[in-house]
Formats: C-alpha cells, structure tokens, sequence
C-alpha cells in the first residue's frame, strides 16, 4: 500500500485534512472577501450574528467585521503555527542529532541543557520572552519555537542512538564518509518520519500557544489574531458571547484538525507501529 | 538508602535549576526595554530623571555588571526579589499572598484530572473495539484540541450567564462574613468552574495515555495466563493491567506539572482567581517587570516541587524502587 491509501485508511485524518484546506482557503481568500482592514469601524458595535446582511458572525466592540477578524486571523495562526515548528526543528533537530551521534559527555551536556527548559514551565517562559522582547511577530515566532525545541532534541536523539549502529552506517564509516556526512546523508534521512509527524503536532500545539499569548493581550498589535480576538471580548462575555464564540470555535478546529493529520501521518510513515498499536 | 539518595539528587538539582533561573532572569531585566531601573520601579517610560537617579543609585546600577549580579543573587537568597512599586509591595510578598489560591486551584485540577483521566481511558481501552470506547477517544481528542481560556469563557456563558448555577468570578462571595464550613462551601462553588476547565485538557492528556498503556499491558504474558486461569475480565483489568499501566501515566503527570502552572495563568485570569497567574497577567497589563520574572522565578519552582512530589509518589507505587537498595 502506498503513502496516500494508507494516509487514507485513517477516516479521522481525512477530515483533518478537509477542515485544514478550508482554513487555508480562508486564509488565502481573506484579501479577496474582505479587502477592507480588519481594524476598521464599518457598522455599530455589538451587532448579534446574522443580523445583517455581510455580518454573519456580527460585529465587535468597535464595530469591526467578526467574520472579517476570523478569516484575516487565519493566516496570522497558521503563519506562526508554521515559522515557529520550522525555527524550533532548526534548534532541536542538530542538538539531537550531535548529542545521539557522538554520545559521551557532549551528550550529557547537552541533555542537562534540553532538560532545564524542559522543567521551566512552557507557557510562563513564552510570556516573560515576548513581554521582555515587546510583542511582534518575530517575538512570538522566537518565543513559541525557544519553548518547544526541547522535545524534538530528545526524539532525534533517541533516533540517532538507536541507528548510528546500524550495518549502513558502519558500511559508511568504512569507505571512510565523514561524520558530517553520516549525520547528514545516512542517518537523518531515516529519522525523518518520526519527525514529520511531532512537527505536525507542533505546529497544533504553537498556534494554542500563540493564541493563548495574544488572549492575555501579548499579540502582535498590527496583526489581527483568534486570540486577541478573544482576549479583547473577555470583558464583554456576558452581553456578547459571539465574540469569543466564533473565533475559539476556529482555533478548535484548526488545532483538532491538525492533530487528526499528524495521527494520519503516523499510520502513513509508521505503518508497522500503528498496527501494532490498534 | 538508594530511595534517599535520589531524593537527595533531586532536591540538589532542583537548587541548581533554580539557581540558574536567578541568572536568567538577571540578564532578562537587562533585555527589558528602557533604564533598568525604570524597570525595577515598573514604570517604564517614566521621567522623573531624579526619581531614577535615586533608583539607581539604591540598586547598584551603576555599579559593574558583575556587581549587580551578585547584588541580585544574593538578595533572591534572602527572599529579596525586589519591590512592586505598581502594587506598594514587595514581590515576595504578594507571591506569597496569591500562592495558596494557585496551590488549591492546580491541586485539585491535578487530583480531578488524572482521576477522570485514568477512568476514561481505562473505560476506553476495556471498550476498545466497541462505539463507547471510540466516543471517549473522540471527546479526549476535542479537548486536547480546545483553547483553556475558550472553554472557561464558554462555561462562564453557559452556566453562569445562562443557567445561572455556579459564580463565574472570584474566590469567595464578597461580604457574607461566611466562616468555617460555609466559606469553605462557598470557595468550593468558586473553584468548580476554574479547576474543571483547567482539568479538561489534562484529562484528555490521562484518558490518551492510559488507553494506550492499558493496551500495551493487556498483551504481556501474565495477562494471558490471568485469562487461561478463567479469572474475571473486571478484575484483569483492574489488579493485574491498570496497575502495570499506571508507572509510566505518573511519570508523565509530573511531566505535565509545568503546563498544568501554565494553564492555570489563562484559568485565573478569565475567573479572576486571585492566584499567581491573575497576578503574572496584572504585572503584565502593568509592565511590572520585577513582579513578572518573581512569579516566572516562582512558576519554576512549583514545577519543580511538583516534580519532587511525583518521585516520591513513583517510590511508593513502584516497590522495586526501593528494593533496589
């Protein structure tokens, strides 16, 4: 069976699949539906949904489109949710590979290194990061993938100590490739689907992490987010529950969605560990 | 004493981790935006140059680098973590004052989590193949994947706002003069929204990992012989499969502890809980620095204790632990 049946095969992934290209779809057409800022004023606040025509989720407290927040909002997530797993695979994936492929003493430092942020607690450290730095998107980005790395080092390890003894690699030693190019050519390549499938998960966990930052008012102030969306309703929960509806239903799916591909991923790439496990 | 020792190692390195939390957040304070000293007073932007002046001058800033780091080490050893001056406080002071509210809102988020959690998905892994056991997983799945501070606004709407059945805010009802059992019911009533929507995404985290586990057991060699000497299958499952399941579900629950201090950040700020994390969000509103990094300081050091209790808890439901020694 091929990559794709087997991906397939998994129902739930497939629909992960569908809710995730309606969120990109969203994300790409927002400029298209709304050309207008989603900053701007454009009828009377606290407008409930489907009161008026062009405002199917209604309107804030400053009278700015929700359903424009919404799809403007999808591309900040999945932009973070992406650039911050593609920054932390940059940390962790050398750090893991150089502390399984060498072993010794580089590897306990390292690992007592991985283990201290491990222990510092995820989301408090993300806080002081982009409170210290002043929210941007850079400082997020930075933020979220400083915070997630630690696991990444700790699975390529775990790979890179597990096939660096291989009958492969030792061929590889013989005609006398360097290191750098065992790690590189002979051993990475084969650690790759464990990892394709943690950074699916990744990229789930950033986008919670970026919106639970911009709830507590730690966003970006030029771009629109779910969270800030959110974030700026929590004060008006009581006379407008749209608000906060809408926009967290939104991150809920995204997420779900994204955590349903990673397991398809899983089934795909491992196909013999899955079936053991079911 | 092999049992001892560890502990020992623990604590040991737990000192070592906080200790370098201290300079972390030392060499934060001088990231921060504007004078450090601006910082340390919360102000900043602040132009008062003689108000700064004096400020410097009281911290040692224009002492070297080195100077100041071993000012400030040495000030956090005597419980020194410096001045609220948005709050008229010291920062130890007020941690101290919003720690017990945390203390009771994670611990019993932690208890409710893992003890639903463990029932869930021991109910999901004896009913794997059947409906039930995939609509638990179905739900653990939705919830792993719900934003905390979204659920907590939801269930303020749902059953505050709409049915009217629980206190959506604080900790205790505002002048009732309430004492003994009745405040005690009262904080009681405050705490079932907060600590059930803190549980929830933990709860998933336990429901996945003690399926998994479970299932994992259930295929050991001493489940089949339980099985041919015609036992119960109840009681396979509870004495002889959740128990070998349990070790690595309490290793992974101290791993949680961290995100447990996280999630109770966006928990106690939607419930105004006047806990640790209402406090980091306050500092945050205020740019209070000084409060910032004590609470961070603070967080660090739950987790860790957290993790220390998990040990200890690991030592008692793993004999093998201690006949090691």
């Amino acid at each position: 069976m091929n990559f794709f049946a087997r991906f397939a095969q998994n129902r739930g992934a497939l629909v992960g699949l569908i809710i995730l290209t309606m969120i990109i779809l969203m994300a790409i057409s927002a400029p298209l539906l709304f050309p207008e800022s989603p900053w701007r004023m454009v009828q009377r606040p606290f407008l409930p949904p489907l009161e008026l025509d062009g405002f199917p989720m209604g309107t804030d407290t400053m009278g700015r489109n929700v359903a424009a927040g919404l799809m403007h909002g999808a591309w900040v997530s999945l932009l973070i949710g992406l650039v911050s797993t593609f920054v932390a695979l940059v940390i962790g994936v050398p750090l893991g590979a150089i502390a399984g492929y060498y072993g010794g003493l580089l590897d306990d430092a390292l690992m007592r290194f991985t283990e201290f942020f491990q222990i510092i607690p995820n989301f408090a450290l993300a806080i002081v990061l982009v409170a210290i730095m002043q929210p941007s998107v850079t400082s997020i980005v930075l933020a979220i993938a400083l915070v997630s790395w630690p696991p990444v080092a700790r699975l390529v390890r775990a790979e890179f100590m597990s096939l660096r003894h291989r009958e492969y690699v030792e061929a590889a030693r013989l005609v006398g490739q360097s290191n750098r190019t065992i790690i590189l050519r002979q051993i990475l390549p084969n650690a790759m689907s464990p990892i394709i499938v943690m950074a699916s998960l990744m990229v789930a966990t950033a986008i919670l992490l970026e919106s639970s930052l911009s709830f507590l008012g730690l966003g970006d102030p030029n771009v629109m987010s779910w969270g800030y969306m959110i974030g700026a309703a929590r004060t008006v929960i009581r006379q407008a529950w749209w608000l906060s509806f809408f926009p967290g239903l939104a991150i809920l799916l995204t997420v779900l969605a994204l955590n349903l591909v990673g397991e398809g991923l899983d089934d795909a790439l491992n196909p013999k560990l899955s079936r053991e496990r079911s | 004493m092999l049992y001892a020792r560890l502990i020992i190692m623990r604590l040991l390195k737990a000192v070592i981790v906080l200790f370098l939390i201290v300079i972390f957040n030392f060499f934060l304070i001088q990231m921060a935006p504007g004078d450090p000293a601006a910082v340390m007073a919360g102000e900043a932007g602040a132009t008062d140059p003689e108000f700064l002046r004096q400020l410097r001058e009281q911290f040692g800033l224009d002492q070297p680098l080195y100077v100041q780091l071993w000012r400030y080490i040495s000030g956090i050893a005597t419980l020194d973590f410096g001045y609220s001056y948005r709050q008229q406080m010291p920062v130890f002071d007020l941690i101290m004052d919003r720690m017990p509210a945390t203390l009771l809102l994670t611990g019993t988020a932690f208890v409710m989590s893992l003890g639903l959690g463990i029932l869930a998905g021991s109910m999901a892994a004896a009913r794997a193949k059947k409906l039930s056991g995939s609509v638990i997983m179905a739900l653990a799945l939705v919830f792993y994947a719900t934003p905390l501070f979204w659920v907590a606004l939801m269930s303020v709407v749902l059953f505050s706002v709409q049915l009217d059945w629980l206190p959506a805010y604080g900790f205790a009802s505002v002048g009732t003069g309430y004492t003994g059992f009745a405040l005690a019911l009262d904080i009681g009533k405050h705490l079932i929204l907060p600590a059930t929507t803190l549980a929830l995404f933990f709860m998933a985290i336990y429901t996945r990992m003690t399926r998994t586990s479970m299932l994992e057991a259930s295929q050991q060699d001493y489940v089949k012989t339980a099985r041919s000497k015609g036992l119960a299958s109840g009681v396979i499952q509870r004495r002889h499969i959740l128990r070998n399941a349990l070790l690595p579900i309490i290793t992974l629950a101290g791993l949680q502890a961290g995100q447990m201090v996280g999630g109770a950040i966006l928990t106690e700020t939607v419930f105004a809980w006047p806990g640790i994390g209402r406090l980091m969000f306050e500092a945050l509103m205020q740019r209070d620095y000084n409060l910032l990094l004590g609470i961070f300081f603070f967080s660090a050091a739950l987790v860790i204790l957290f993790n220390i209790i998990t040990d200890l808890v690991y030592g008692l439901v793993d004999p093998r632990i201690k006949e090691a020694s």
